[in-house]
């Protein structure tokens, strides 16, 4: 097998990103109960740019995303965000660092026994020094990012699992953090729900620059967002023009056997030749 | 079912042990750090206190009634009628009502705690409080331990109250005593020893529910049946330990108080 391609020499870069890195991942290895679900793997995240994260069920996607947030510690290895390293932070320092970082978790985990709107309020609320009606009109503008402004008054067990889905990234997104890490935030969908999330994500990406890991089962999605841009004027996502290869922020991350078999982009992969990898894009 | 060997079974009790004091341990120093969540305490105390009050009533007033009947058959034949009182004050403020009150709490709210945070930790919502930069022992730890000892001791006070009135009911109406006589008896006889003992144990017994219930809850695993396991075992737990620490405690203050 060749080398993977490094991701800081992807052609995807934007020039702006080649800064310091929001996520690095050193050598990390992590196994729950004698099973190595991650053998040392690095990797990292450059300031702007969106990552997607492949591999097969139980590969330890969901995994990279918790050790990111400081909620699993690994065995090995140093996972550095924002330039602190996680595994070295205690619990009480890591809740300052998660506020600047949101999570949109596989199961959505919204609080159920809360309303939509204290969902997404949650974090303002914590913050304490905002006032009900600044609180009330950011909650509102965040669901209406996801176009779910008519349920802020309904419970979670109320809404549809698409419709948690993004409560929860509105949940996520509400204080702008800088990174934003989505777990799978198109499984099990119908393909418009899907459409209606990755172009919510395409818009993250490109209105507000943040950098965010983003785990997906479904490759045809993150060629979608690899391929297309969000154009503020006709508030649409719309087709790159042809040519214009390596205008979007957007890497791909593969994963097996608890190594990182691919790292690069977009057009890396589609003519990668490593059998696997085209049998996994295919 | 699995059989596990006695070291791994000491460890994991060892390990079990550690993790309560730890959380225990925090439940009362988050009280020196900011944020504290008053609101929250607020709402536990209203739903511990008030959603309480019902079974504490009713236990209070039949244990006293029943103290008294078990008592009147014995005093009678001594002849000594007119010691009800007393040992229905006595036995209410020092042992029965706080024990019972702390068994009825522990029923109804270590296992409430323990099935509401177990449910929480198996849909990752305790990992997304932690994602959202918010501490869970802070938020939903603290506020139940601290609202569960301020809410059991004037639970504790009711159910010896009406321990008392359940016993006069049975003295007057069933053995005929005169109503002044019962009651002067029964407040005479207290001592600040007694009154002290019985207003120290709830501290006790609402620390312990709170932080057993807290503790099985945010350690369930495997699913709901993981959650049922955790919400049997935080009764079994509390109430066994509100048993001991009752002995124990009772021992100690008799020993300050120079019984012997
Ligand atoms: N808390 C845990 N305790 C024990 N094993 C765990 C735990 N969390 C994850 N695992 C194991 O680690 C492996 C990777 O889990 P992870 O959730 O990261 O997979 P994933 O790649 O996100 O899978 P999926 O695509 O199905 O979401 C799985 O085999 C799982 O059994
Ligand atoms: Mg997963």
């Amino acid at each position: 097998m060749a080398a993977p391609p490094n991701a800081i020499e992807s052609p995807l870069k934007s020039t702006e990103s080649s800064a310091s890195p929001v996520i690095v991942f050193d050598n990390v290895s992590i196994a729950f109960e004698d099973k190595t679900i991650l053998d040392g793997i690095s990797f990292q995240l450059a300031r702007g740019e969106t990552k997607a994260i492949f591999g097969i069920a139980g590969s330890g996607k969901s995994t990279i995303l918790k050790l990111t947030l400081g909620l699993l510690k690994p065995d090995a290895g140093h996972i550095h965000v924002l330039g602190e390293d996680v595994t070295q932070m205690s619990e009480e320092s890591l809740f300052e660092l998660r506020r600047k970082i949101g999570m949109v978790f596989q199961e959505s985990a919204l609080f159920d026994s809360l309303t939509v709107r204290e969902n997404v309020a949650f974090r303002l609320m914590e913050e304490h020094d905002l006032s009900e009606d600044e609180i009330e009109r950011r909650v509102r503008e965040s669901l209406s990012f996801v176009e779910l402004e008519h349920t802020v008054d309904m419970f979670p067990s109320e809404l549809s699992g698409g419709m948690r889905r993004r409560v929860a990234i509105a949940r996520a997104i509400v204080t702008q953090p800088e990174i934003l890490l989505y777990d799978s935030p198109t499984g099990g969908l119908d393909p418009v729900t899907s459409t209606t999330i990755v172009e919510l994500i395409v818009k993250q990406r490109d209105v507000s620059r943040t950098s965010s890991l983003l785990v997906t089962h479904r490759l045809q999605d993150a060629f979608v967002m690899a391929t297309h841009y969000f154009d503020r004027k006709s508030n649409k996502m719309l087709p790159l023009p042809p040519g214009a290869r390596g205008e979007v922020p957007m890497g791909f991350l593969i994963l097996r056997d608890g190594k990182i078999i691919f790292d690069g982009g977009v057009h890396e992969l589609s003519v990668s030749k490593d059998e696997y990898i085209r049998e996994f894009i295919s | 079912m699995e059989l596990t060997s006695p070291a791994d079974f000491a460890k994991d009790l060892v390990q079990a042990v550690q993790d309560y004091s730890v959380l225990a341990g925090r439940s009362m120093s988050n009280l020196f750090r900011t944020p504290r969540y008053f609101a929250d305490m607020t709402q536990q105390a209203d739903l511990i206190g008030f959603g309480s009050l019902p079974i504490v009533v009713l236990t209070g007033f039949f244990t006293g009634a029943v103290l008294a009947l078990n008592s009147a058959n014995t005093l009678e034949r001594f002849g000594s009628l007119s010691l009800i009182g007393q040992l229905v004050s006595v036995g209410m403020v020092t042992e029965l009502g706080p024990v019972l009150t702390g068994l009825m709490v522990a029923g109804r709210n270590a296992s409430g705690m323990a099935s509401e945070l177990g449910s929480m930790v198996v849909t990752e919502q305790i990992d997304a409080m932690r994602a959202l930069g918010t501490d869970p022992t802070k938020k939903l730890v603290t506020p139940r331990v601290v609202s569960t000892v301020f809410m059991l001791f004037f639970l504790t006070i009711i159910s010896d109250l009406l321990g008392l009135i359940g016993g006069g009911i049975v003295a007057q109406f069933i053995f005929g005593m005169d109503s002044h006589q019962y009651w002067s008896s029964a407040w005479q006889t207290l001592m600040f020893r007694d009154v002290f003992t019985g207003l120290v144990k709830p501290l006790f017994f609402g620390f312990i529910i709170a932080t057993v219930g807290c503790y099985y809850g945010m350690s369930a695993r495997g699913g709901t049946q993981g959650v049922g396991r955790a919400t049997t075992q935080a009764v079994v737990a509390s109430s066994v330990l509100i048993l001991l620490v009752d002995f124990f405690a009772t021992k100690f203050l008799m020993a300050i108080f120079g019984y012997r």
